[in-house]
Order: structure tokens, then sequence, then C-alpha cells
């Protein structure tokens, strides 16, 4: 289970991604606990399995239309779907990379993976329950899932 | 007036997004980008063949990480300059990337301004 500090840990980590790279703020709406079933996903969702000290995963997911504008944004002229899935599962790197600088060496992170979910649920990893982060940047909407145990 | 000669640099990071955004780096006047590497074992063969002076290397990826390929690196050719370019943003890492002989550390993400002063910073001794 994720304490308030820990998710404020991914929210900033959010914050930051947006604030650096896209030069553009992201609204972070209210997290909530998915108690039942899978959360939904969007087209693409990268997925970085989490082992150590905590186990499950960390993912970020995001409609098609929200990754091309977010990679023009990153003055990337390249913006097939080969594109779109490396920065979904760089966002994704970033964001876990990043909250070791609070959870420390010992929360280690894997490569990305990436899948394509169009309309898809994500099952969680571990049994922990995911804890959704809301996010609104521009007229797209995204998501960080957080699930530890 | 003497021409200087660009460094060679190798590019090692496993998103092809950060690759590229490197290559178009303002830095990149004062180097000639001669590999570009998505893991540890692919930069390794491309450094014996282009054998750069300078590195940007990514920590996690897959087949071989980057700190393995640092050591690596360096054992071949203790000269080198090489910036980390990694999202891993706890000290530890750092320190360690460092102390395997690393020259620097640019924690992802990262603005364009922030990876040109890292590299400037690197090269200011060249």
């Amino acid at each position: 289970m994720l304490t308030e500090a820990e998710i404020k840990t991914f929210i900033d980590g959010a914050i930051h991604y947006f604030a650096v790279s896209a030069r553009q703020p992201v609204a972070v709406g209210s997290p909530y606990l998915i108690t039942d079933g899978a959360p939904s996903v969007h087209e693409y969702t990268g997925v970085i399995a989490i082992s150590g000290r905590r186990k499950g995963a960390v993912c970020f997911t995001a409609p098609r239309s929200m990754l091309m504008v977010l990679l023009m944004r990153m003055n990337e002229t390249d913006t097939s779907e080969t594109n779109m899935k490396d920065l979904i599962g760089e966002v994704a790197n970033t964001i876990s990379g990043n909250a070791r600088r609070d959870f420390g060496k010992e929360f280690v992170i894997s490569v990305p993976t990436v899948v394509e979910t169009e309309g898809g649920k994500f099952k969680p990893p571990v049994g922990a329950r995911p804890f959704i982060i809301p996010l609104n940047w521009r007229s797209h909407s995204a998501k960080l899932i957080v699930c530890l145990e | 007036m003497n021409a200087v000669r660009p460094l060679k640099l190798l590019i090692v990071d496993d998103s092809n997004i950060i690759r590229r955004r490197i290559e178009r780096s303002q830095q990149i006047e004062r180097l000639r980008v001669v590999g570009s590497a998505a893991n540890g074992r692919e930069a390794i063969e491309l450094f014996a063949q282009t054998d750069p002076d300078v590195v940007t290397m990514d920590l996690t990826m897959p087949e071989m990480d980057g700190i393995e390929c640092v050591e690596h690196l360096v054992a071949q050719k203790p000269q080198i300059l090489i910036l980390v370019v990694s999202a891993l943003a706890d000290k530890a890492t750092a320190v360690e990337a460092i102390r395997k002989g690393a020259n620097g550390f640019l924690c992802k993400p990262f603005t364009d301004r922030q990876l040109n002063d890292a590299l400037a910073e690197l090269l200011q001794d060249v």
C-alpha cells in the first residue's frame, strides 16, 4: 500500500516531467484507489516493473493524440508509431527513475515494456491495489498507474 | 587559422527520442556523432569500431546496463569522457557512476539548455 508521501513522489515526478520536457504544466486530478477490478487504459501503456525492496509496477498510459503533441513539443519531427511507443516507455521510465530520489537505490526499475491497450484494462502484476493519478495536459487525458506492494 | 578537429561522440541510450535530442545539441558543433547504440553491448561493439572521445551513457538499458558499460569503456580507454544521462535520480547511483569512471551526470528529464551546459562542462578542458 502506498503512503500519501509516496503518492506525492509520483505526482511530483509527473509534474516535473511535463514542465521540463513539454515546457507546459500538467494538471493532476485527485488520485484514487481501484478497489475492484483492473483500471482502464488508453491506446498506449508504458510499463516499468519494480523489484527490490518494493514490488509491482509503474505505468504511464496515454492516447496517441497526446503522444503526438508531446513529441512535437519536444521538437521531435518523427511522430511515427515507433517513436510514440518509445516516448510512452521513456515517460514511464523517467518518472519511475526519478522516484528513486525518495525511494532510494533499492527501488529497482526495469527497462520499459510498451503495450498497445486500446479499450483494454491493465492487470496489476502483484496483489496490491493500483493507485490512479489522473493527468490532464492541454485537451488530453492520461493516467499514471502505481501498483506497489 | 587551424581547424579544430571535432571530437568523436558515441551516444548510448535505449530511447531513440533521447538519442536524437542529443544529436541536436548545440555542442554538437564541437562533436561528430560516430555511433548510436541502444544498449551496453552494442555500445562496446561500436566503441571498438569507432574509438570515440566522448560518450553519453544511459544507465537502465537491456542486454548490458550503463554502469557495467562505463566500467568496460574506461578500462579500454581511461581518458574517455563519459556523461551519464539517466532518470535514476538517487545520489548513490550518481556517485557509483562517477566512481566507475564517468565524468558527469545529467538527470532526465532535461531541457536543451541543461544538456548543452552538461556537454559544455564535460568538454571545457579539452
